[in-house]
């Protein structure tokens, strides 16, 4: 006769089918997660790619500052996967402390990145490059190459908002994510100063003035997992939002070339 | 972390050789086609190793390649239309003797 332990296993093996790719699900789910928002971002950059070849005279804007700008920011991403993959691996060997340096300096990495993309939109907006949901700054340039293809070519505007604010999106959220594993509840107070300062460092017509309530619907979303279900992250936690940030450098390994690289073509 | 140090001095590689791609004399069409080719192989790299697919069982990284892949391409079947745009035929361009609203 089997006992009761033995009956609940032989219970839960007819139940329970194997896991997808005897794999553990938090990592499918995430992997399912990326390749539908691979989608997204594929459709984004075949907007913007479609305005190229359909609209005649499609401005190409970006030279040395933003170029070079462009540069900086794929550096930074580029270390940020490094950083990462480091911290990976030292979750898999156990090493808490060194866990969460590597997290913390792929933060820095990730945040400085959007610093910089945020101080680039700031330079493009004054310049007159705007979308209709753009309030318009105050001595904003009405004449310039900027402004005038605001007029002559919207679609540009629009596609290129579009697809850097995703993926400025993308990382801004991929901060948050990794601020949770790394630091779980001493993250949020920081969370909330960084909300504080985004939204009123920033001038009103910015529109990180009310984007950075992205960082406030964070917040609650993040106290309320925090709170409700405390845990204390695992390895498999760490590897799995690894997988999320290597996505985001991923996509800006496409957007570099086809957005700024391929305004140098002749 | 030998390994991980590699792929990510590979990815500056790649990336640097973007830029002097950018910076060289050659078409839109040629700068466009070798940008793709190093996209694609950065991309890979990030992928197989920092993502791990490489040690995935062959049966995930099969899934990945074909999904992902079968979804992308099929995005592309919207380029024709791109070029009608650009070039006025056939559809966009008014009919001998009717007079256009």
């Amino acid at each position: 006769m089997s006992t009761a332990a033995e009956q609940v296993v032989s219970y839960h093996g007819e139940v329970y089918e194997p896991s997808l790719f005897r794999t553990y699900s938090k990592k499918i789910g995430m992997w399912l997660f990326l390749l539908s928002d691979s989608l997204t971002f594929g459709a984004l950059l075949f907007a913007y790619s479609y305005g190229r070849i359909s609209v005649p005279h499609w401005p190409t804007p970006f030279h040395g500052e933003s170029i070079a700008r462009a540069s900086i920011m794929t550096f930074f991403l580029l270390t940020s996967s490094l950083t990462m993959v480091l911290g990976v691996a030292a979750a898999n060997r156990g090493d808490r402390k060194w866990t969460t340096g590597w997290l913390l300096a792929t933060m820095l990495c990730g945040a400085g990145f959007v610093v910089l993309h945020g101080m680039e939109w700031h330079g493009l907006i004054h310049e007159g490059l705007r979308i209709s949901g753009f309030t318009a700054p105050p001595h904003v340039q009405t004449t310039g190459e900027f402004a005038d293809i605001t007029k002559s070519a919207p679609q540009f505007a629009g596609t290129f908002f579009t697809l850097t604010g995703m993926h400025m999106l993308h990382v801004t959220i991929g901060v948050v994510y990794l601020g949770v594993v790394a630091l779980r509840k001493k993250f949020l107070p920081i969370l909330a100063i960084l909300w504080l300062v985004a939204w009123l460092g920033t001038p009103a017509w910015s529109p990180f003035h009310y984007g950075a309530h992205v960082l406030l619907v964070s917040l609650v979303v993040c106290a309320l997992v925090l709170f409700l279900k405390p845990k204390d992250y695992t390895a498999h936690d760490v590897e799995v939002s690894g997988l999320y940030w290597h996505f985001v450098d991923l996509v800006w390994m496409f957007v570099v070339p086809f957005v700024y690289l391929l305004n140098l073509g002749h | 972390m030998g390994k991980y140090v590699v792929i990510y001095i590979c990815l500056l590689i790649i990336a640097a050789l973007q830029f002097v791609i950018a910076y060289s004399h050659v078409g839109t069409a040629a700068m466009f086609a070798r940008m793709l080719f190093l996209a694609i192989v950065e991309a890979g790299l990030a992928l197989l190793f920092f993502m791990h697919l490489w040690a995935e069982k062959r049966g995930f990284l099969l899934f990945v390649l074909i999904f992902t892949g079968f979804a992308l391409i099929t995005m592309q079947y919207g380029w024709t239309d791109s070029f009608r745009m650009e070039l006025g035929v056939p559809y966009t361009q008014p009919k001998p003797g009717v007079v256009q609203q």
